[in-house]
């Protein structure tokens, strides 16, 4: 089984966040890691691994040098090789441009299962794992809170809230997000942290890929950015406070909750 | 005016026009004259509440693909619908199967998304979306710039306002491709959630909670929103709740889609094991609680008393009488 771990670096949510200005995010501005969600695709990738002994999983990422960082966490968490697709022309590509490289990528090295987490901490580019899907023109089991892998399907384990928990399955080829409730990853052992030096990285760039530059990065992308705006506090969605008395203080958080569809 | 194509939902359990879908409506009326695509038979109240919010026209898709096979058949019936006669925009509420849907449209229409819209009006050149970026630090505005623009819309920043027509429905006979039925569902999973770790909701109490009799009221949120009871360091110390309960950096790390924290000041200790749940509401007598810097919504009010009020609210909105939507 070919296994496919699409990897993300992410700058820091504990950090503000620094954009150019053509309103980019600057990523070697700060801190950043790998994006969460990945980690638990790549300990997954491993758990199926575990189970189909001749499994083979590769790392892919996108971005600028310094985005290599999230192929060598993947590495160390234990795949077995990795891809860094780096070319200037992607700077400022938006979710449609973004799916159509990844999904060269995964075609060009083959896959039965595409594994990836199920959103980035910090783009909104959420919709990007159905993207690939689509693109692939195979199926996409997204927000998987438990993954199974079977002889010839893949089953997920999803809670859509208020108690309806689903099982959905599919047949490979196809594409599977992971949310971070898939189990806690193990820390890597000190072996696998010394071997993962021996691991290679190949570098793609759009040439190896057969994209046109003009179809990806900023003026390849169908979004534009008009401006960027910092707002007060971490979580500054949270303007009001809910005050008054306490029926119509549960009626807010009611009305709030159902609204998010957890009543 | 063009059309704005907006996806619209009822509730599975008492087939009701959902509010978000009220809240696609309103915001579609900014951009042109909105129609809603429906799955399944239009009965009276339905078309009654879309026509109520704007909704000139209600496209209905009877296939039972589109019950059978909600993401991919609907991305099916936009695909065909917007092929037809080109949409000023088509709008999506945000949410696990919405996201799906939007990305899949956005690729076969080789248009622009955005997603985690707050806020939209109308620009010069198409709809201008405030995207909320990083957990709401960042407000951008963006605009697509090719295609028709796809918006997917967290509803909930929305205030819905309704403008009556009347509406007309147009059914839509369409077919299917063979892989629209490529996911099924299995099954349905009743297994009660009980481990931490993986839990999709939880309802953590801390020292405001005050007593062991106290958190009763935390076990019984948890149980009344199908989630997991869990406590700070403060509540296990005192011998509240057990220790395997306790969430912080020492104890479980959590990432639920809601986080509900009731009397929970927001230590750095605690923030730590539940910063990256998706959504964070609060309850705490304190306003000037650190919690409220991290919470989505936050309530102002004693525990004891809100909590309470809570659960009947939640008893009163499951009960089975029909009340009338706003």
């Amino acid at each position: 089984m070919r296994i496919v771990v699409l990897v993300k670096q992410v700058p820091s949510t504990d950090t503000r966040l620094a954009f150019a200005p053509d309103l980019t995010v600057i990523r070697d501005a700060g801190p950043a890691g790998l994006n969460t969600a990945d980690w638990y695709a790549v300990d997954q990738s491993l758990q199926i691994a575990g189970q189909q002994p001749d499994a083979e999983i590769t790392a892919v990422t996108m971005g600028p040098a310094g985005a290599v960082d999230a192929l060598r966490t993947a590495l160390v968490l234990g795949a077995r090789s990795a891809v860094h697709i780096r070319d200037d022309a992607l700077h400022g590509s938006d979710a449609l441009a973004t799916s159509r490289v990844l999904a060269a990528a995964v075609d060009r090295l083959g896959f039965d299962l595409v594994l990836c987490g199920s959103a980035t901490a910090d783009s909104g580019m959420s919709a990007v794992p159905a993207m690939i899907a689509e693109r692939l023109r195979v199926p996409a089991l997204c927000f998987a809170d438990r993954l199974e892998v079977r002889d010839r399907t893949v089953e997920i384990h999803r809670d859509d809230g208020c108690g309806d928990r689903r099982v959905l399955a599919a047949t490979p080829p196809l594409v599977v997000s992971v949310t971070e409730r898939c189990g806690e990853p193990p820390y890597p052992r000190f072996v696998t942290r010394h071997d993962a030096r021996d691991k290679p990285i190949q570098v793609w760039t759009l040439a190896t890929l057969g994209i046109d530059p003009a179809e990806v990065g900023l003026a390849g992308s169908a979004c534009a950015v008009r401006s960027a705006t910092p707002r007060r506090g971490r979580r500054p969605d949270c303007d009001v406070l809910a005050m008054g008395d306490p029926a119509s203080v549960a009626v807010r958080v009611a009305d709030f909750l159902a609204e998010r569809q957890f009543l | 005016m063009a059309e704005v194509l907006v996806l619209a939902e009822r509730s599975a359990e008492r087939n009701r026009v959902r509010r978000a879908t009220c809240a696609l409506l309103t915001v579609a009326r900014r951009l042109g004259t909105p129609a809603a695509v429906l799955g399944g038979p239009v009965e009276p109240a339905s078309l009654a509440a879309l026509g109520r919010f704007g909704a000139a026209t209600v496209y209905s898709v009877p296939a039972p693909e589109m019950t059978d096979h909600p993401v991919s058949a609907r991305v099916e019936a936009l695909v065909q619908l917007a092929g037809r006669r080109p949409p000023a925009a088509i709008l999506v509420a945000s949410g696990r199967e919405g996201l799906e849907i939007a990305g899949r449209v956005a690729v076969r229409l080789d248009s622009g998304i955005l997603s985690d819209v707050v806020d939209v009006t109308a620009g010069p050149d198409g709809p201008v979306a405030a995207q909320s970026v990083q957990h709401g630090a960042y407000r951008v505005e963006s605009v697509v710039v090719r295609g028709t623009p796809i918006l997917a819309v967290r509803t909930e920043h929305i205030t819905v306002a309704p403008a009556p027509v009347t509406a007309v429905v147009s059914p839509v006979r369409m077919t299917f491709p063979g892989r629209v039925r490529a996911v099924r569902q299995v099954g349905r999973d009743r297994v009660e959630p009980t481990e931490l770790s993986t839990a999709a909701v939880v309802v953590a109490g801390g020292r405001g909670v005050g007593s062991r009799a106290g958190f009763d009221l935390v076990r019984r949120l948890a149980a009344a929103l199908d989630g997991v009871p869990a406590g700070t360091h403060a509540a296990a110390e005192q011998g509240w709740c057990p220790a395997e309960m306790q969430v912080d950096q020492v104890g479980t790390i959590v990432h639920p889609s809601l986080y509900l924290a009731l009397g929970v000041s927001g230590s750095m200790r605690h923030r730590t094991g539940m910063h990256g749940a998706g959504t964070i509401v609060a309850v705490d007598s304190d306003p000037q609680a650190p919690i409220f810097e991290l919470a989505d919504l936050g309530a102002v009010g004693d525990v004891h008393r809100v909590v309470p009020e809570l659960l009947a609210e939640i008893e009163r909105r499951r009960s089975p009488t029909p009340e009338p939507e706003e």
